[in-house]
Formats: structure tokens, sequence, C-alpha cells
């Protein structure tokens, strides 16, 4: 603080501090605590706010608990959410190393503009051309079964669509990562591991994973995270059958009008987010200032 | 409008370590004055302390016999001269020259004559426009010279500027910096590392070790006329022969030594029985016998141009260094012979040990 | 090299050239539909080729609108963002170790936080003092995280700084506001205007946070994905291909503004 000042003077750093203070009380930590405040408040007609019965409880985050639709789907959310992580880690995996390791200047900057390019381009749109693509009468059922591959167009839309929406809306954040992980590891370690009569498996199980183990477990956590909190491809790609935490939080904003359950809901997002990322971080020895790059 | 500096006292404490303690010295106005000493002595410290990055823990620093304590570095009548010179790398050389002049309010018509005045001075006529990146090494450092000049302040404190340069344009520099300091009539604190440029440039310069101030003299004095051991052995190549003091008289002091007795200077306070070492140059060592003599092996004759470098050892083991004129190299020692040396007592200086 | 080498390395060619198939195929499929005169946006069956979605798209007063107040918003935001963002990653940098790491943590929470939570914990704050959901919330809301990236590129700059810039202005009499605009600023004006570019890309993008901040503004996102639900014609194809058109332009054009700018000055 001292430094601040002694660097820009007072007027400067006033102007500074105060920026950076408003941001954080009002937009960061304001906003949450009114949500715990939230959360743990009944949901009351205007009237009787305030009154007797306006008690704080975990009313709202045990009927989450109790209700078991609500519950099955919450869990269905951290599940898939994981599932999601680990197929774009496979799906990704293979063109990291290759990129890393393998890839000539021209083909890394051609295979890097490749990856780079969709996503430039909108999660809505994004997820709209999966739609597209995927629909009862679209494309894909079309290209099957003129292939004979199927002998009725698929219903892809449901938790299918909703993962392969998800997993291509993540790519990049699990793909950098894991790139700039494998790409600080030594050629000489992976040929002499070769020399030494490893197999392919054996090289990437032993020497390439262990090495890119910080840059594995970032990707995860933040496609984990983006997966769990998001509404889009759920909305667009999924079915009735299918519904995603997400959409019963936003239901109870704008459809069940209770605020209060919707908030509880929202927290136990952000506190199964949080935690899944400090525990992975903790788990891998990540350290934070290496995770937001 | 030159100025004086005085320190008076000034002392800098980094948390527990400390830096530069109770040293006190006066640059008179328009004096070429270096502060000489090995890194990490405080001379960097102490140039920070007089531009005003550092306030002093303790002690007073005067800038024209006005106490600076609280003035921030731009309030300050100095301008100072980067180790990495500092030049702001987006802004054309013009607008670097007159930067100082542009935070003084004055009109761009008037700061870009300034700056092309400047250059002129600096032999960089029409450069004005090209970015820093673009100049070699030694343009860079003229540009960081009419920088600091453009304020016309009434002290330049260089922090090394000359180091990153090869030793060529570094010998070219220091004759430039000297006769630019003569016709501007600034100033000058110069600190470095390096004794042979401290005495080449400067009217006076200042020995630094361990934060502590050794010696403040004229280059001459300094070579000549050590105050202190560290000094005989910082400043040019010496030879430094222990022993105790067995008489004194008439600023003469003499050194039992293992070698014998030795004659030497003795400004100095010492005592009868006292330790103490004689320091002798090279260049005052002769060959053959005479009143002060010293007798070594001759292990190599290094051929050094001007003169022949004779490296001997004493019977108790100790180096011997002898400069021998190229003009008497026949006079020089062969390698492998025992070969004797004199020195007049008065190019010997006697100090007590420390 | 062996056959099982052989073999591998085929394998992997098929997967890479899957995989690009994969990335590009959606959006392919999504570009042509808006070519193809069929009422739903498909490319089997192709039923003629036709310009005439990208007319209805044109004609669409309801687009504009929408577009329109992402316009306005990413604009709110990229003001907010680049100052707050910026004063941000100069008070962490002065800060010291233990301080530092702790504020930093704090500082990028809200990358950490899912987008709909910070959507609902600003709606729920805002409505505490009277005021809904609107272009302002939106404002808000987004700039909450955008911040963060702008903190974090201009904070990757930084660490590229010499100090004794600072200094020597300083030292030649400039005040301590001059010292920030003419030698820090310039020094951030390619980080400032990176994280201008990703801040507008952020802000026109996001549908998670907006969804829940929007009260009756209907901004680009929300718009693209209403129409899904209500109807889905390929005029939304047409404009997805003009967004994307507009995206990928935008980002070439970006590249080769900074590799020129690279090339001219190596020293920055």
């Amino acid at each position: 603080m001292r430094d601040l000042y002694h660097r820009f003077g007072p007027g400067l750093a006033t102007v500074f501090l105060s920026l950076v203070l408003v941001w954080l009380a009002a937009m960061v930590l304001a906003p949450n605590l009114m949500m715990i405040d939230y959360a743990l408040r009944p949901n009351l007609p205007p009237a009787q706010q305030g009154g007797p019965l306006d008690v704080r409880s975990l009313d709202n985050v045990l009927y989450l608990a109790n209700e078991g639709v609500h519950r099955a789907i919450f869990f269905k959310t951290v599940w898939a959410s994981a599932l999601v992580a680990g197929l774009t880690l496979i799906v990704c995996y293979p063109i990291a190393f290759w990129m890393a390791q393998r890839a000539t200047p021209g083909q890394l900057s051609i295979a890097l503009m490749l990856v780079i390019i969709p996503f430039f381009i909108n999660e809505v749109l994004r997820t709209l051309a999966w739609f597209i693509l995927l629909a009862y009468r679209g494309p894909l059922n079309a290209v099957l079964l003129n292939l004979g591959v199927i002998d009725a167009p698929i219903r892809w839309q449901g938790d299918g669509g909703v993962l392969a929406g998800m997993v291509y809306a993540y790519i990049l954040f699990m793909l950098l990562p894991i790139y700039n992980a494998i790409e600080s590891l030594d050629k000489s370690q992976i040929e002499a591991a070769r020399d030494l009569g490893a197999s392919t498996v054996r090289t990437h199980r032993r020497i390439v994973i262990p090495h890119a183990k910080a840059g594995i477990a970032t990707g995860c956590v933040f496609t984990f995270m983006l997966a769990a909190g998001s509404y889009v491809a759920p909305a667009l790609l999924g079915s009735p059958g299918s519904r995603w935490f997400t959409e019963i939080i936003y239901n109870w904003f704008f459809e069940g009008g209770d605020w209060n359950r919707g908030a509880a809901y929202a927290l136990t997002l952000l506190v199964l987010c949080l935690a899944v990322v400090l525990v992975t971080l903790r788990l891998f020895r990540v350290n934070l200032t290496d995770v937001a790059k | 409008m030159s100025h004086s500096v005085e320190l008076d006292g000034i002392g800098m404490t980094f948390g527990t370590t400390r830096a530069v303690s109770d040293v006190s010295f006066t640059v008179q106005a328009g004096e070429f004055f270096s502060i000489l000493g090995p890194s990490g002595c405080g001379k960097t410290t102490i140039l920070r302390m007089i531009a005003g990055f550092l306030e002093p823990t303790e002690g007073r620093v005067l800038i024209g016999g006005r106490d600076m304590r609280g003035l921030g570095p731009n309030q300050r009548p100095t301008a100072m001269i980067f180790q990495s010179l500092a030049l702001f790398p987006l802004m054309p050389v013009w607008e670097n020259i007159a930067f100082g002049l542009e935070a003084r309010g004055m009109g761009r018509t008037d700061r870009r004559r300034r700056a092309d005045d400047l250059l002129r001075l600096i032999a960089l006529e029409g450069y004005g426009d090209r970015m820093p990146g673009e100049l070699s090494g030694g343009q860079r450092q003229r540009v960081a010279i009419a920088r600091a000049l453009a304020v016309e302040p009434g002290v330049l404190l260089l922090d090394e500027p000359l180091s990153a340069l090869d030793l060529k344009l570094r010998q070219h520099m220091r004759a430039e910096l000297r006769d630019l300091q003569k016709r501007t009539g600034v100033t000058f604190i110069y600190i470095t590392h390096d004794q042979s440029e401290a005495l080449a440039m400067s009217d006076r310069v200042a020995v630094m070790s361990n934060g502590l101030l050794q010696q403040t003299a004229t280059p001459r004095a300094l070579y000549d006329n050590p105050a202190t051991p560290f000094v005989a052995r910082f400043v040019g190549e010496t030879n430094a022969i222990g022993g105790r003091i067995s008489a004194i008289g008439d600023g003469m002091a003499r050194v039992d030594t293992a070698m014998g007795p030795l004659h030497g200077r003795a400004d100095r306070h010492l005592a009868i029985g006292q330790g103490a070492t004689l320091y002798v140059r090279p260049e005052a060592l002769v060959p053959g016998a005479g009143r002060n003599v010293l007798s070594a092996q001759v292990e190599r004759v290094d051929f050094e141009g001007a003169f022949a470098m004779v490296h001997g050892r004493f019977a108790n083991g100790a180096a011997l260094a002898a400069a021998v004129p190229s003009t008497r190299l026949a006079e020089a020692p062969a390698p492998g012979s025992r070969a004797s040396f004199s020195f007049a007592p008065e190019h010997a200086v006697v100090l007590a040990d420390a | 090299m062996t056959a099982a080498d052989r073999i591998f390395r085929g394998l992997f060619v098929l997967y890479l050239l899957v995989f690009v198939v994969y990335l590009f195929a959606p959006l392919a499929v999504m570009a042509a539909a808006a070519f193809n005169e069929s009422r739903f946006p498909t490319v089997i069956p192709w039923q003629g080729t036709t310009l005439d979605w990208f007319s209805a798209m044109w004609a669409d007063a309801a687009m504009w609108r929408s577009l329109w107040t992402s316009a306005i918003v990413a604009v709110l935001v990229v003001l907010v963002a680049l100052p707050v963002g910026t004063a941000a990653a100069l008070v962490l940098t002065t800060l010291h170790a233990r301080a530092r790491s702790f504020a930093y943590a704090v500082m990028v929470s809200p990358l950490l936080t899912p987008g709909v939570v910070i959507g609902i914990s600003t709606l729920i704050l805002w409505r505490q003092v009277g005021v809904s959901g609107g272009i302002a919330l939106i404002v808000v809301a987004q700039t909450t995280f955008i911040i963060c990236y702008v903190m974090l590129m201009v904070m990757a700059r930084l660490q590229r700084f010499d100090r004794t810039q600072e200094e020597a202005a300083l030292g030649l009499g400039a005040s301590r506001l001059m010292v920030f605009r003419r030698i820090l600023l310039p020094f951030l004006r390619p980080a400032l205007l990176a994280s201008g570019g990703l801040a507008i890309l952020q802000s026109v993008e996001n549908y998670n946070t907006t969804l829940f901040v929007r009260g009756f503004e209907t901004p680009l996102t929300v718009f693209i994905a209403t129409k899904v639900r209500t109807g889905l014609t390929p005029a939304v194809n047409a404009l997805a291909l003009v967004v994307i058109a507009a995206t990928v332009i935008g980002a070439i054009a970006w590249e080769i503004a900074r590799r020129r700018h690279v090339t001219k000055a190596p020293q920055s």
C-alpha cells in the first residue's frame, strides 16, 4: 500500500485504490454476501418481510436435499460435468501432445489458428450449430440414413446432444493448458524413454502425463466449472428429460418466483465449483497464479 | 548554474542491512567528482540519495547549500543518467531529450528547437525523429546525456553509464564526457567500479568500501598517497609487504619484514612496534641493488607493450610484481633466475594494519 | 520405423482429420444452411440456393434492436473494465508477497465463479436498492468478471516494464501524473487494446450471466437463443454467418496489425 502511494503519488494511488475497492466491495463481495443472506431466508410476501417469520435457517438448502427430482438433477449435473471434463481431456490430449512435441513450426501455427478460430465465435452460435446438426430432420441423421448406418432418424437431443455440444464448447480451455505444459517438456526425455525401450503408452504414462499434470488439472477444473455452470447447451441441446441444474435455478427465479430458494440453489452450485477447483488444485499442487493465464 | 553538493554524515539502513554509514564529503560546483568502489560498496545508494530516490536514514544532503530533505527527485536540481540509460523506447529521440522541458511546461515548438540544439551538441543532428531502438550503443549513450542536460541541471549524476559499451567506445566516451563537463561547467558526480575510468576523468575521487568512505582525494594523491590499506590495494597494482615498525622519524618509517628492514613514507600516525604494511608500486621497483632491496625468484615475464611485468615470488611465498619499461627491457631478469629489485623510500608508503 | 509405428501414425493422422471435421463441420453446416431455401435450417435436402434469408434478417427490426443493445453494453463494459482492470493490476503489482497472493485470489475469484451465479448475485443485490434487470445491470454483472481478464493481461505486460524508466522521468522533473500518462500508459497501450478487444468479445458473446440480469432487454445472444426455441429459420443462420465473418475478419485484422507492430518496434 505504501509502495502504491510512493510510486504513483497520492492522487493517482487514491484513484486506483478506490476503483479496485469499489469493484471488490460492490461487485464481488456484496452480491455474494447478499446471495447468502437470501439463501438463508424464507420466501415471504413483502408485508411479512422483517416480521416474526423472517428468520434465517437452512430450510432452502434442505429443500434441495429432500426434493428428489432436484437432488437427482444436481448429482446428474455433477457427474455429467465430470464426464464432459473427462471426454474433453481424452479428445484433446493427443492433439495437445502432437502440437507440443511433434508438429513443425508451420504445422503448429496452422493448428493453433484452427483450434482458436471456432472459439472466437459466440458460445450461443456454436451451440446453435450443434442444434442444427443434431436436429431430428437435420444433416447428421440424413447422412447416417443415406449411408444406411441407421434405419430411422435418432433423437439426438437430450443427454447425448448436451455432452457433444459441451465437449465441443470447452475444447480450447482444455487444449491450451495441456499444450503449454507438454511444450515445456524436453524432447530428449521422450527420446530417452523410447531409447530405453519404453512403449508409447508407457512413455506417456511415466514421462509425459506426470510432466503435464498441472496443465491437465487446470484444463479439467475449468472445463468442469464451465460445464456445471452452463445454461446454453442444456437449454438448446437438451430435452425435458435431460434438465441441467442451472435450468432449475433459472426456473426458481423466472417461473417459480422463489428467489430465496433460487439463491440457495445458486449458492450450492458456487460452493460445489469452488470446492472442486480448490481440492483439485491442492491435490495436483497447482498454484492459483499458474491457473489464470 | 552548477551547484555544490554536500553530504553531511549520511547513512542508509535497509531493514537490518547497513548500506552506507556516516559518509561526509563536499563536491565543489563545477567539479568532476567520482565515487569509486567495488560493487555493493554503497556508491549507488549514495547517488540515489543525492537524486532523491532514497531518503537517507541519517544525515543531510545539501545541494547548492539547500537541505534537500523531503524533496522528491522531481523537485531537485539534479538529473541522473542510469546504468541502463532508461531511454523511453516509445518516444522518438527528440521527445526523449525534451521530456524534462515538457515536464516544465515548455511549448512544443520551443521544445523541438531546444532538442535540435542539444542534438547538435552531441553530434547527432538529424536523428531527432528516430526511435531509441534504432540507434547504436554510443548514440543512445549520447542521447541519454543530452536528455539529462536539457533540463540544465545544477548537478548531473551518472550511474556507471559506460559499463555496457565495448572498450574502444568506452575510452572514446570518457574523453567526450570529460570534454562535455568542461564545456557545460555542470557538476558531475560519477559512479564507477572501474578505477582507470575514475582516475582518468575526475578532478577528485571518493573511494568507498563496505558502506564506508575510505578516502577523498585527487586521482594523483589517491595513487601516490593512499590513506587506508583498502585504497592502497584497490587503486592500481601494488606490492604489499607486512612487518612491524622499528623506527619513525622525519616523515619516514622503517618496517622490519621477512625481507629485512624496508623504508617508506609515513604521513599517517604510526607507533613503534605496531604491525604495519609497506606498499610499493610495481613501477617503483628498479632491477638491481640499492637501499631498499627485495629479492625474489622470477616466475615469468609478461611483455605488455609499454613495459614488461616481472612476476616473482619471495622466499616466504608472497607474490612480487615489478614493471620494467620497454626501453630498458635488457635489464629485466630472466624467468627462473633470482633477481633483486630496489626502490626509493619516497616511492613507498607505510600504513598501519587495520 | 516398425509396422506398429506406421499403423499408429496412420491412426493418428486419421484422428487429426476427424478432429478438424469435428471442429468445423457444425460451423460449416450452420453457414451453408443460411443459403438453403428450406424453412428449417439444414443442408440435406438442399431445396435450392437463395439469399432471401439474408434480406429477411436485414429486415428484422427486433434483430437490429438486440444488436444495438449488445453494442451499447459492450461499449459501457469496456469503459468500466479497462480503468478498473488496469488499476487492479497496478495495485496488485505494488503489493508485497503475502498480501499479494491473498489479493490475487480474491481478484481472480470471479473467473472461478459460474456465470449464472454472478448474474444471480448481482440481480439480488441491486433489487435491494430498487434497481431491476436492464442495461445497467447487464453492464455491472459483465464487468464483474471481465475486469479480471483486463487485469491479467495488463499484469502480464507490466512484468516486462523497466521501472527505471519511471525513475528517469521523475528525475527529469516530471510529476507522478505525467510519468503515468507519458511513460506507463503508452507502454501498456498494446495490452489495453488487446484487453479492450477481448472485453468486447466477452461482453457480446456472454449469455449465462446476461440471462439473469437482462430484465426486458434482449441482447444478441438472448435474441438468438430465443429464436431457436420460438421459431428457428435460416435467417438466424444468416445472422450467425455475418457475426462469424465479422469476428474472424476482426481477429485476422487484429493479428496482422499486431505482427506489423512487432516488426516495426522490436524494442517494445
